[in-house]
């Protein structure tokens, strides 16, 4: 089988997709030069002879081939994590459920799911493409966000997020704080920020930031799956909550049992005694 | 201004995946339902424009005959009349396309067609682009940001390190996020008149899929055995050891 494969600059992703392209058979890589534009660059993709195309499971991954799939009139599955001939498995939920699907088309578009396969070794050969934009819709701007300094939700090595029990905007102190202690960020549940008490910049979830720090705090929060597809990426999940039946223990690897207003401040007062000053 | 909304009616899931006996949906027999929530954003957008610069909202969606509820939700929010497909069996995302190109073909012309970048429960991406290419329409997708003005949207696309902003003309389709903007909560007089607003229920018959749902699996994973630092602020040193241990504090 003749196998495209779209890669991006930003890395483990994309080779994850080449994994999956090379599962599938001989694959080629291409990637492209200049402004962003999802159309130009599909029908760059759309006009080559592949058999299968296959992108990184990331917004432009799934952007590009949709238009791809658009512009050809097949089906496309995004965020596949496993395929057998003809049939695929991909991603509900933000990852929370899987479909078994078939795909009925000889061509095949395809993206791999963020960390379902293991990306490949050394990057392979990739062909750089200068696109011809014409009138093509692209960027004509990129704006780059006020963080103020502190570490992005996305990038953090650790992450301590609040739930439904901090209880109010003012409750996020003690969270703020062990989060600087750690050098952290702090994130949110999806009941924070339709409450008012976070900007939704700093919520977790499938519909928020998806997350992979070495250990992510989940403070007060319950487990919905909404908030799991945002989280599962972090390598250690400690929760801290005072239902011992909470869903969220059956995604964590370990556990405080309490009320967190008073385990946090602890856990901050323990940090900073563990500390040479 | 004429705004179209597309939503799509989607249960609250909680903290389980529980399946149908066949493991072709979700057991939803104790669930809750909502719109999507992108779409949510999409909708008090539309509703917002209007509100600033007049017009109207029409809101379209396709799905069981349940999912009048989300459209009288979307009415309340500030729509003024909603379009429904009427189905109950799942469609992939080439057919629902469709369906919904063939919809709005009657509502031509308008300026500004809404969907969410993607549907919380299937995920496919792509709706709303397959759309923009049969309407002959230009398309921005992932918006958590969007301002329309003198015939023109200028879309923020939200990117990793940043956004990436896009000015296309009207008419045009946009694809937006949850953070777009605060949803309200509608007030009880506008539910009232919600339930006053026109619906008009068209049947639609599901075409044979090319992506075709086989099974729906539960991953494995929601089940682990966590362990127990402790109970309240006495497990704050064990709690410091493990991030010793991990390499974090």
């Amino acid at each position: 089988m003749n196998v495209l494969v779209l890669v991006e600059d930003d890395g483990e992703l994309s080779l994850q997709a080449v994994a999956l392209a090379q599962q599938l058979g001989t694959a080629t890589a291409v990637r492209f030069d200049g402004a962003y534009a999802p159309a130009a660059w599909a029908s760059e993709l759309a006009g080559r002879g592949w058999d299968a195309l296959v992108g990184p499971g990331t917004d432009r991954g799934n952007e590009v081939l949709a238009h791809v799939a658009a512009q050809l009139d097949l089906p496309f599955a995004a965020n596949v994590t496993h395929v057998r001939g003809d049939d695929v498995t991909r991603q509900r939920w933000g990852g929370t459920l899987l479909e078994e699907a078939r795909v009925h088309s000889e061509r095949k578009l395809l993206t791999s799911a963020p960390f379902a396969f293991t990306p490949v070794t050394g990057p392979p050969q990739v062909e750089t493409v200068t696109p011809e934009l014409g009138d093509a819709v692209r960027v004509v701007e990129h704006i780059a966000p006020d963080t103020g300094g502190k570490v992005s939700l996305a990038d953090a090595k650790v992450v301590v997020s609040g739930g439904r029990g901090v209880g109010s905007s003012e409750g996020f102190a003690i969270i703020e704080e062990l989060a600087a202690l750690l050098d952290g960020a702090v994130g949110c549940s999806r009941v924070v920020t339709s409450a008012g008490w976070r900007p939704h910049t700093d919520q977790v979830g499938q519909t928020g930031t998806k997350v992979s720090p070495d250990l992510y705090i989940a403070c007060g929060i319950s487990g919905a799956t909404q908030h799991i597809a945002g989280c599962k990426g972090a390598k250690k999940l400690l929760a801290i909550n005072a239902d011992p039946e909470a869903t969220i223990f059956a995604h964590a690897d370990y556990a405080v049992i309490g009320d967190l207003h008073e385990i946090v401040p602890a856990i901050s007062a323990e940090l900073r005694k563990a500390r040479p000053t | 201004m004429k705004i179209v909304v597309a939503v799509k009616r989607v249960p609250i899931t909680g903290g389980k995946m529980v399946l149908t006996e066949d493991e072709q949906a979700i057991q939803t027999r104790h669930l809750g339902f909502t719109i999507s929530p992108h779409e949510e954003c999409g909708v008090e957008e539309a509703v917002r424009i209007v509100e600033a610069q007049g017009g109207e909202v029409v809101v379209l969606t396709l799905g069981p005959a349940e999912a009048e509820d989300q459209l009288r939700e979307s009415m309340a929010l500030g729509a003024d009349r909603a379009i429904h497909l009427v189905s109950d069996e799942e469609w992939d995302a080439q057919a629902t396309a469709s369906a919904l190109v063939d919809a709005l073909t009657s509502e031509q012309p308008f300026d500004l067609l809404v969907f969410g970048n993607e549907s919380a429960d299937a995920g496919n991406y792509q709706v709303g682009i397959r759309v923009a290419y049969a309407l002959d329409l230009p398309v921005v997708t992932g918006l958590k940001g969007l301002t329309v003005a003198d015939g023109r949207v200028r879309c923020e696309q939200e990117v990793p390190g940043g956004r990436d902003v896009y000015d296309v003309p009207l008419p045009a389709v946009v694809t937006v996020k949850e953070g777009l903007n605060l949803p309200r909560y509608p007030s009880v007089p506008a539910k009232l008149r919600a339930n006053r607003k026109p619906v008009d229920a068209r049947p639609v018959e599901r075409p044979t899929s090319k992506l075709e749902k086989l099974r729906l699996v539960v991953p494995e994973g929601q089940g682990k055995q966590a362990e127990i630092l402790g109970h309240g602020p006495d497990a704050a040193p064990a709690v410091v050891e493990v991030m010793q241990k991990l390499g974090v504090a």
